[in-house]
């Protein structure tokens, strides 16, 4: 208990962080009581099509008459689903990979990293667009395309971090002591490459909501659910004369992103024993 | 003889999270002309912050010097504005590290980095500056060392690495050289060579040499006057044969004996029980009272203030002069 | 005449530096034909300077590195068959201890799960007693039950060089390798490990091989020393018959360079020992020695000197009945 207090200890030191956490937390409780609160669905025609935000409709409507706010509030769950899970695929496969690269070296990680190199050689979005169109289009092959295209920065990532641990005398201690490779990969190792990883998973949530939002503004996701990107996508055609329809989302979006970065950021200077702060 | 190098009453703080740690406390000391003087000490000593802090090379960042003057040429350095200062570095006050790589850069060559300071502080041309560098590199016993001066770094061995760095610090012939733990990460072999050299080497120049180091029998081979710290703070002044004869001030004394590594009749090394208080937790008065074998009442209450044995002999204790235990 | 605990024999191992697709890779021959034998209880010293090879000595011992030829043999039992067959009653039997403390510690785990994890590796104990074995350890090297449930950041070098001593005593080893143990400990702090270490020798019959750099520290406290240059032995005998005087003339020239108070370095050598030590990729032909050796001749360089019996010791020069007697 008392890490997590000296945890917190650090963290609050960063205010900007603090305040993304703060935001962070109301996007989470939108998303998962938004829709609980406010049960509209967002695929119901339910006003006038493109009217301003009202005293009915506090965010408006869109070109079809849907409601806005619920349209932000189911997005907001979709948009963190799959930017979370997204992220947290393309950590546990990279940091596999990364890891046994980084411990064994030689021809291993020469074999991986090329693999890696090959993944990275390629236009991330281009490939995520590649992999949804051999399946269909849905909110599982979209998270996984989102993360296959992002684990091998977790990959290289894990790779350095296990490369300077593995000559460090402790682990030769451990080795020394007759423990097995896999134990000291999983209980030695690890616990010490975390730090670092849970800063580039945190950074991934948003890449993956960004991504996710360009795959569906081009029509390219799950047709069945809204996203803020969709409804970036569809509010774009008229955003000379309902600014609010494509803005709205895209507030939401650059807020959210603007947030989980600065937790990010956070998380790093509150983990990272060596960078000092005045 | 007037003294070339004055410190009054040095401190320096270092800022930390769990507050602000007192490195250097109160530090004293005056250098003559030619001289040779070892700061000796642990870790948390405060030597290696005292070498640092005289010539403001810690950074604002890091620590701050809260009171003290320091006296060199007659000028008090920590007040020079930072244009003077940087004529006094290098021209008048050399100095050399433990880790030669911390002053030699790896992208140029070891002509340029030592012609550098010969342009700058003498203005000499290119030429002038390397025939210079050559005949440095020659002093410093570098062979071939027309060869030599257009290598890199990482084509030298550490020992040499270490004699580059000596030559850089001495090719403005300055009247101080501060050597920061200068042969601690050496082989022993190599070690004896880098002594033995700046023994020449400052016999030949007459440059003062302030030696910061944690080995005693460094000391012994180099230093004409010692002073001893601990915990920050100096306990013990006075000729290294003074105070290796006769140590004054009890943890002067014991740390000599295990620093001569003699066993006792039991096969046992002397060691002194405990360990270097921590800067969060200093005690009050003597910082050396806890592990002290003859400490009393008065030493864990009050800091004892410096006490001639002789002249020129003194240390921090309230022992001095009274019978040795 | 006891069987000794560890003997060495011809012990060999090379690095390959550098592989281009054209050019063969470099050999860096890190140890070179290194023979000896250690006793039940008893302190062997390795001594040298850097790239002599006793670190890799340390390492290939412990299990660490393999060797790329000889063999030795662990309470008669052959080391390199035993790692391969049963590596957890080989670690049982040779522990290490390293330099760095610093290092030596996991940051993430206390002091209490650093030497459970050797408890429970090899089965010592049963859980329920885990805590009661690990706080005796830790009275064994001098720290008490406070430290348990430490972490390593918030240990003094001396303490965690202590903690590491215990993790490497939970599995009762019969040998302890210590690479440099207190080299990076102050001066003050060396003694206490060094009688700690000492202290549990005579207690438990534990033979140590002690590595260092400090020639002055160990003619203190080994039983018998042997010195090394470029991955070979040059000089190993009783450290009592050493104490008078060494034959190999780097072991004098090792000793005469350190710096002792009360004599000065023009006293006791008249020429510092000149250049630097030749690397390991391409060590001199006949005597590794002879590119620095006062004395060296045009045999040195022809005919490599092998360890012969002089004066009581082993000694690597083909002069050596010549240095015992000026």
């Amino acid at each position: 208990m008392t890490a997590l207090v000296a945890f917190w200890r650090k963290y609050r030191r960063n205010r900007a962080a603090v305040a993304g956490l703060a935001m962070l937390v109301v996007v989470l409780l939108a998303a998962i009581f938004g829709p609980l609160v406010y049960p509209t669905d967002p695929f119901d025609m339910v006003g006038r099509p493109s009217s301003p935000p009202s005293a009915r409709f506090v965010l408006g409507t869109d070109v079809s008459g849907r409601d806005m706010l619920a349209g932000l509030l189911h997005g907001a769950r979709v948009s963190l689903m799959i930017g979370i899970l997204a992220s947290l695929g393309a950590t546990l496969f990279g940091l596999i990979v990364g890891a046994i690269a980084g411990y064994y070296g030689r021809a291993v990680d020469t074999i991986l990293m090329r693999c890696t190199d090959f993944f990275l050689t390629i236009p991330s979005f281009i490939l995520a667009i590649v992999i949804i169109a051999i399946f269909r289009p849905s909110v599982a092959t979209v998270t996984l395309a989102i993360a296959a295209v992002s684990w091998p920065q977790v990959a290289r990532l894990a790779r350095a971090e296990f490369i300077a641990h593995r000559d460090r005398e402790y682990v030769l201690a451990c080795r020394a002591l007759g423990m097995s490779d896999f134990e000291i990969i999983t209980r030695q190792i690890l616990p010490n490459a975390l730090p670092s990883l849970l800063v580039v998973s945190s950074l991934l949530v948003a890449t993956s909501i960004l991504t996710e939002s360009g795959l569906s503004f081009l029509g390219l996701s799950d047709p069945n659910v809204i996203s803020w990107g969709y409804m970036v996508g569809v509010g774009r055609t008229v955003l000379r004369v309902a600014w609010w329809m494509p803005a709205i989302p895209g507030i939401a979006i650059l807020l959210t992103v603007l947030c989980i970065n600065l937790v990010g950021e956070g998380l790093n200077e509150a983990l990272n024993p060596r960078l000092q702060r005045r | 003889m007037s003294a070339l190098l004055q410190v009054e009453g040095l401190s320096v703080r270092f800022p930390t999270t769990r507050g602000d740690v007192a490195a250097l406390e109160d530090f004293s000391f005056e250098m003559r002309e030619g001289e040779t003087v070892a700061l000796v000490g642990e870790s948390g000593s405060g030597k290696s912050t005292a070498a640092l802090a005289l010539s403001r090379l810690i950074p604002e960042s890091t620590g701050r010097v809260i009171s003290g003057r320091v006296m060199f040429e007659g000028r008090d350095l920590l007040a020079l504005p930072v244009h003077d200062l940087r004529e006094v570095r290098g021209r008048r006050i050399g100095m050399i590290f433990q880790d030669p790589m911390m002053a030699l850069n790896p992208v140029f060559t070891i002509g340029w980095q030592l012609a550098e300071p010969l342009r700058q502080h003498f203005g000499l041309s290119q030429r002038a500056a390397r025939d210079r560098a050559v005949e440095l590199l020659g002093q410093v016993a570098i062979p071939a060392p027309e060869q030599r001066i257009d290598q890199y770094p990482h084509n030298l061995s550490g020992g040499m690495r270490q004699r580059v760095m000596i030559a850089m610090a001495l090719a403005c012939r300055p009247s101080l050289l501060i050597a920061d733990e200068p042969t601690t990460a050496l082989d022993v072999t190599v070690q004896a060579q880098v002594l033995s050299l700046i023994k020449t080497l400052k016999d030949e120049l007459g440059t003062a040499v302030l030696l910061i180091t944690h080995d005693l029998a460094v000391v012994w081979e180099i230093a004409q006057r010692v002073i001893v710290m601990y915990a920050g703070r100096k306990v013990e002044e006075g000729t290294a044969a003074d105070v290796f004869d006769d140590p004054q001030h009890p943890y002067a004394r014991e740390l000599l004996r295990a620093a001569a590594f003699a066993s006792g009749g039991d096969g046992r090394l002397p060691e002194i029980p405990g360990t270097v208080p921590s800067p969060f937790d200093m005690p009050p008065g003597c910082r050396f009272a806890p592990r002290c074998a003859s400490a009393r009442e008065i030493c864990r209450a009050v800091l004892p203030p410096l006490k001639s044995s002789a002249p020129g002999h003194a240390a921090a204790c309230v022992l001095v002069g009274s019978a040795v235990p | 005449m006891t069987e000794p605990i560890l003997a060495a024999r011809g012990l060999r191992k090379s690095f390959s530096i550098g592989s281009g697709w054209f050019a063969a890779p470099d050999q860096l021959h890190a140890l070179n034909d290194v023979s000896f034998d250690l006793y039940p209880g008893e302190t062997l010293a390795v001594v040298g300077e850097s790239g002599c090879g006793k670190s890799t000595l340390a390492r290939c011992l412990a299990g660490l590195t393999d060797l790329t030829a000889g063999s030795f043999a662990v309470a008669g039992a052959d080391g390199r068959a035993f790692i391969r067959d049963d590596a957890l009653r080989f670690h049982r039997a040779m522990q290490i201890v390293f330099q760095d403390p610093y290092a030596s510690l996991n940051p993430r785990r206390t002091v209490r799960r650093s030497i459970a994890d050797a408890l429970r590796l090899h089965r010592m104990c049963k859980r329920e007693e885990e805590r009661a074995r690990v706080t005796d350890l830790l009275l064994q090297v001098g720290l008490s039950a406070d430290y348990l449930d430490r972490y390593p950041h918030e240990l003094s070098g001396g303490q965690r060089q202590r903690v590491c001593i215990a993790r490497a005593l939970a599995v009762e080893p019969k040998i302890l390798v210590c690479d440099e143990p207190v080299s990076a400990l102050d001066v003050s702090i060396q003694a206490q490990i060094i009688n700690l270490l000492k202290d549990i020798q005579r207690r438990r019959g534990i033979a140590y091989v002690f590595i260092s750099h400090n020639l002055a520290l160990v003619r203190q406290i080994s039983d018998r020393i042997a010195v090394m240059y470029l991955g070979e032995i040059v000089e190993i005998g009783a450290a009592a018959a050493m104490q008078r005087t060494f034959l190999h003339p780097y072991s004098r020239a090792l000793f005469a360079a350190t710096p002792v108070i009360g004599s000065r370095q023009e006293d006791r050598m008249r020429v510092p020992l000149t250049g630097d030590v030749p690397s390991p990729l391409h060590p001199p032909s006949g005597c590794h020695f002879r590119t620095r050796c006062p004395f060296a001749t045009a045999r040195c360089s022809e005919e490599k000197p092998a360890l012969r019996e002089v004066s009581g010791r082993l000694v690597r020069c083909h002069f050596a009945e010549a240095m015992s007697a000026g």
